[in-house]
């Protein structure tokens, strides 16, 4: 059991939930969580925006009926966290640009602690958030509201790109990287894929990807992928 | 004491609660979390004889205490899970049921032959790490194969009697709640020689996204499972243990030691958990605690005691 510190909103149905338990926990790693009995039936995944000293923090956007239940957590409320789960971005050395778009930016927040002096790109349909914690993290930051974020990153210039976001920006971002390796230059392209989950630890295979060397789990061989082992069918 | 033991065709259940097929993986997984050797089995992951990447697009969707799944078998094959899997499974103390799908007849045939031959030269070795089959008649997922033998009883016993014939490890076969008829197929099976019938596997269900006016799902069906089919489940493995003398092992939303008293008393032997492994990580070890706890606080000493008092 974990306890609520905060859930404070920061703007349109975006929530940051700070609790106190947990086991820590990498880059790009996620948690399992639920604040509810039986209904709705699956805990939700999480990604962890960054480690407390005393638990983990959470940024989240309200979707649907469980990311409404932990909208209305106070500060003293219990609930269930499972994890670390998954496989997160790598420590890497080198340029690094970190791209998020919309709530895409949560676990990129942990990214900027643990590899500073990175480039960061926080991109919004509306209205934007968390972008100030981000700038002291940052070499330099670039925010964009309303445009793609991908538009404003020169993928020629990082040895290592890491980028969270919706389906399209992810797939977009794979082609800036195979453009970028037709130029002559060779980042290294992760994206943190969002998917449906049941189990987050790998055994009901309900968040597949289709990779090249086939079928990936989303929850244990990712979150985080290689852009070019990824197949996106949409 | 409290004895929790059951036996199906020779094979001993410490306790009557094992893991449901495609929820459990093979086990690896949740034997992170919890010694998964307190528990009275395991199915694992539905197999078919080769490789299956499952199906596209949406797989699980919420429902009103259920849920729909679309992975459509996704699974290693049978090779490859005899190669990866049983070292796994020879180190598990429970009993270990190979889940077994197919496309078509030769498939079934053809897979549960591997299984026998592996279980063969593991006995020459030391002791097998299968003990039983569960024969997959219904998975609703799959467009070939799968249901389509669930459905029709005489399809459904050409499969169970080509594969009683291709293997003498205890054999389960999965009912379908879809069959037209599931005590009558149950029937059936027991007189084509199956030692076990499991039941149910999930309904057959849909979920419309009104806004793009299409089934979420790219097969437009999928099959529920959860605490909604619980009241169906229970009533057809009641219907049919009245029917059959082979033991029942009863399936469908159970999240608690009373519904697992609830299945029993309907006449199941053992039971499995399949969705309630998603709700609770450690569904498992936390039945097994809470079945022991309720049996003492109502004084049953076992479950011969309660089986299909109803």
């Amino acid at each position: 059991m974990a306890t609520v510190i905060s859930n404070e909103r920061l703007g349109d149905g975006v929530y940051h939930l700070v609790v106190e338990g947990g086991n820590g926990g990498a880059m790009g790693q996620f948690y399992m969580l639920r604040a509810w009995g039986a209904y709705p039936l699956l805990s939700r995944p999480l990604s962890i925006h960054q480690v407390n000293d005393s638990g983990v923090d959470f940024l989240y956007h309200v979707v649907g009926e469980g990311t409404e239940i932990l909208a209305g957590l106070k500060p003293g409320d219990k609930l269930e966290l499972e994890g670390p789960f998954g496989t997160g971005f790598p420590h890497v050395e080198g340029k690094v640009a970190l791209v998020g778009g919309g709530i895409g930016i949560a676990p990129l927040y942990y990214c900027a602690q643990e590899l500073p002096e990175s480039d960061i790109y926080l991109g919004f349909s509306r209205e934007p958030f968390r972008t100030e914690a981000f700038r002291p993290l940052a070499a330099e930051l670039t925010v964009d509201v309303g445009g793609h974020i991908l538009d404003s990153v020169d993928f020629t210039a990082y040895d290592h790109i890491f980028v969270c976001g919706p389906h399209p920006m992810l797939k977009a971002a794979q082609l800036k990287g195979i453009a970028a390796e037709t130029a002559g230059k060779r980042p290294d392209v992760y994206l943190s894929l969002e998917n449906r989950m049941a189990c987050g630890i790998g055994a009901c295979l309900v968040c597949s990807v289709s990779c090249k060397d086939g079928q990936r789990k989303a929850c244990a061989d990712g979150p985080v992928f290689l852009a070019g082992e990824v197949l996106f069918h949409d | 004491m409290i004895n929790t033991t059951a036996t199906i065709a020779g094979v001993h259940f410490k306790n009557p609660i094992v893991m449901a097929s495609g929820t459990f993986g093979f086990g690896r997984e949740y034997g992170k979390l919890y010694n998964v050797s307190l528990l009275g089995g395991i199915s694992g992951k539905g197999l078919t004889l080769h490789a299956k990447a499952g199906n596209p697009g949406v797989r699980v969707y919420e429902t009103a205490s259920g849920m729909l799944n679309s992975v459509g078998l996704e699974n290693p094959g049978v090779e490859a899970f005899l190669a990866k899997e049983l070292p796994y499974w020879e180190t598990l103390d429970t009993a270990r049921i190979v889940n077994l799908g197919g496309n078509t007849l030769a498939d079934y045939v053809l897979g549960a032959e591997l299984i026998q031959r592996d279980a063969d030269a593991r006995l020459l070795r030391g002791k097998p790490a299968v003990d039983m089959i569960e024969l997959n008649i219904s998975c609703p997922n799959v467009k070939e194969g799968g249901i389509a033998f669930g459905v029709k009883t005489p399809a459904a016993l050409e499969v169970v009697r080509a594969v009683r014939a291709a293997t003498r490890l205890p054999l389960a076969v999965k009912l379908s709640p879809n069959a037209e008829d599931i005590a009558e197929m149950a029937e059936m099976c027991e007189a084509e020689g199956a030692d076990a019938v499991s039941l149910i596997n999930t309904i057959s269900g849909m979920k419309i996204d009104v806004r793009r006016r299409r089934s979420v799902f790219n097969n437009l069906y999928a099959g529920l499972s959860g605490p909604a089919i619980k009241p169906v489940a229970l009533r057809m493995v009641h219907q049919v243990s009245k029917r059959v003398s082979i033991p029942v092992i009863g399936m469908g939303g159970i999240t608690s030691a009373t519904d697992i008293i609830e299945f029993i008393m309907a006449g199941a032997t053992v039971i499995q958990v399949g969705t309630y492994n998603f709700m609770n990580l450690r569904a498992g070890s936390t039945l097994v605690e809470e079945l022991q706890q309720f049996m003492a606080e109502e004084n049953i000493s076992s479950l011969d005691e309660i089986r299909g008092i109803v």
